[in-house]
């Protein structure tokens, strides 16, 4: 039998200690590892609309975009708040329609509708979900996978908001440059505000609640509360998206309640890396293209899809981004034993 | 100590359906005073403190706070003002570093308004007061022992970490669940004086204990349960010598050996 003569083993990069704080502006060799990493995203992500082929392929930016603010929600909502969320969907739908409601029966322009849709969006999605933050567990799940399934079967048989023939005549942004950097720029926004976010005091509240709910309780403050306000925060992130999307389709319908917007984040997620935020971005700009791709396949495309997500979830089930940060900022070396 | 209770448990009861886990259980608590509670496993020690700190409902009785009924109140809202509790399964913040998990309670509205344990009223760097409480409560500041991520810690500190949790909010009354168990003697050594040491600053304590020989040492009475109910409340001079408590809470005859110990 052969027996392991060696074995891996993992160094903390010595910069790493010093690049905290006021430390890494002492060198530029420091300054550079902490800032490299963020520019490459922050550039990558706005020269993204120059370096696609076609007008199809810089739709596809927007999309990506969108799905990226629902799973940067997931992630925050599951791995700093500890609530599961389904409500992908759900979110869109109320900030898309709150949205096209404003501006075909109000005749306000979208640079009113989508800030407005935003917040009213995210404070009807935190009151739909209210009765179920005080309890621990799945609940929270299935009630907000439920949401949007009853709301599409409601505007369906009311026949309200368009029906089945959804709202038409929505008002584009106008320019497809002004909407693919607006919905790039909103996601570079809402990702370095929740990781900063996640690191304040509040922040770490939110982390407690997932830690220890109880605890909280013991330490005077109403878990409910601290609940509902990450879930506006991550509410309005999805509302956000929505109100975006249907300036972009120029159309409202029910498939905005569609549970693609709520699987697909989630799938993002896991590939992308679980509880790092930019994980689920990157996820984003991996699966939605894909998904595009396999278009040519039809109905097997899912088949497809589904493959990729098995292989990533039993090969790398860490996901991109976790294994990256690793690499990055660990030596890994082989050591005989 | 003065002669209105700081807290008063009237007749609480709490039916987990048919099983009556707490029986009519009656007992008043003066100002910086330490009472101990102890009884058998299942006694409902820990379902009357349940019930004091909010964390269940009571089916029936009352909770009085500086004569001011409590009962039913949500537990963040029994916190709030002033009455803390630990836990006995312990729950830190696990993925947090220790100075960061009294951040949460310090962040809270009541250590806003107090300015958490020792604060003037003023709040300063949530960091830094939590740095202070943790090395006021025996965390070598210079072994980076705050500094490290809870989850690492062996269970003394945690318990530690769970008390300070408490001081965080600047408590009035702490209720101690089983903060000895599974610590070595050395470290129930050191805690001792730190127990007396919160009274003197003027804190009350409750503290549920298997450890008899500590907690008869620093409590100033004593209340036995026994399947829910009251058995004797008294000094540990009285509770040692009564008979009911040998019989109902000791058993048999090693009772007597077991009383010579503590």
């Amino acid at each position: 039998m052969n027996i392991e003569q060696r074995r891996k083993e993992r160094l903390d990069r010595g910069i790493k200690v010093r690049t905290d704080g006021l430390y890494a502006l002492m060198s530029w060799r420091e300054l550079s590892y902490l800032t490299l990493p963020r520019l490459v995203l922050i550039v990558g992500m706005l020269t993204l609309p120059f370096i696609m082929p076609s007008m199809y392929w810089q739709r596809v930016i927007s999309i990506v975009c969108i799905y990226a603010l629902l799973a940067m929600s997931f992630d925050f909502l599951a791995h700093f708040v500890g609530l599961v969320s389904l409500g992908g969907a759900l979110f869109i739908g109320v900030g898309g329609y709150l949205a096209a409601i404003m501006n075909t029966y109000f005749g306000m322009p979208p640079l009113l509708t989508i800030p407005i849709a935003t917040v009213v969006g995210a404070g009807i999605c935190t009151l739909f979900l209210l009765p179920c933050l005080p309890l621990r567990g799945v609940y929270f799940a299935i009630v907000s996978l439920m949401y949007p399934l009853a709301l599409a079967r409601v505007i369906e048989a009311l026949d309200i908001l368009g029906g089945t023939d959804g709202i038409m005549g929505i008002e584009s942004f106008g320019n497809r440059w002004v909407e693919q950097y607006f919905v790039i720029l909103m996601v570079l926004l809402f990702l370095f505000g929740a990781r900063r976010l996640v690191n304040l005091d509040i922040g770490l509240v939110f982390r407690a609640v997932k830690d220890n709910d109880q605890a909280v309780r013991a330490s005077g403050m109403s878990i409910t509360f601290y609940k509902a306000v990450a879930v506006f925060i991550a509410s309005a992130m999805g509302c956000m998206g929505g109100a975006s999307l249907v300036h972009i389709y120029m159309w409202s319908g029910i498939s905005l309640l569609a549970l693609d917007f709520s699987i697909l984040p989630i799938a993002a997620t896991v590939i992308g890396g679980a509880g790092t935020l930019v994980g689920p971005v990157l996820g984003c700009l991996i699966l939605v293209p894909i998904s595009e791709l396999l278009r040519a396949f039809g109905t097997l495309r899912i088949v497809f899809y589904s493959l990729i997500l098995v292989a990533f979830i039993v090969f790398r089930s860490e996901g991109i981004m976790v294994y990256g940060q690793r690499k990055y900022h660990q030596f890994e070396r082989w050591v005989k034993i | 100590m003065s002669n209105q209770p700081i807290l008063q448990v009237q007749e609480v009861t709490k039916a987990f359906g048919g099983v009556i886990a707490v029986n009519g259980v009656t007992f008043d608590i003066f100002e910086k005073e330490i009472l101990g509670i102890i009884g058998p496993n299942g006694s409902g020690k820990t379902t009357l403190i349940n019930c004091v700190t909010g964390f269940i409902n009571v089916t029936s009785g009352k909770v009085l706070f500086r004569g001011k009924n409590i009962t039913g109140r949500p537990a963040h809202k029994i916190a709030d003002m002033g009455i803390t509790r630990t836990f006995q399964i312990m729950r830190p913040y696990y993925s947090l570093p220790c100075y960061k998990n009294l951040v949460i309670p310090l962040f809270s509205p009541r250590a806003k308004r107090t300015g958490g344990w020792r604060g003037g009223g003023k709040l300063g760097d949530r960091d830094t007061v939590g740095i202070d409480i943790l090395e006021e409560i025996g965390f070598e500041r210079d072994s980076f022992v705050p500094y490290k991520i809870a989850s690492t810690l062996p269970t003394g500190y945690l318990k530690r970490l769970e008390l300070a949790r408490c001081l965080a909010l600047k408590p009035e009354i702490i209720i101690c669940d089983e903060i000895f168990s599974g610590l070595s003697m050395s470290e129930i050594a050191s805690m001792v004086p730190l127990i007396e040491r919160l009274q003197m600053d003027g804190i009350t304590l409750i503290m549920i204990e298997h450890r008899l020989r500590e907690l008869f040492r620093v409590s100033n009475r004593i209340l036995v349960l026994n399947f829910g109910e009251k058995v004797i409340e008294g000094t540990p001079e009285e509770v040692m010598a009564d008979e009911k408590v040998k019989e109902v809470y000791f058993g048999s005859e090693k009772a007597e050996e077991v009383m010579s110990h503590a």
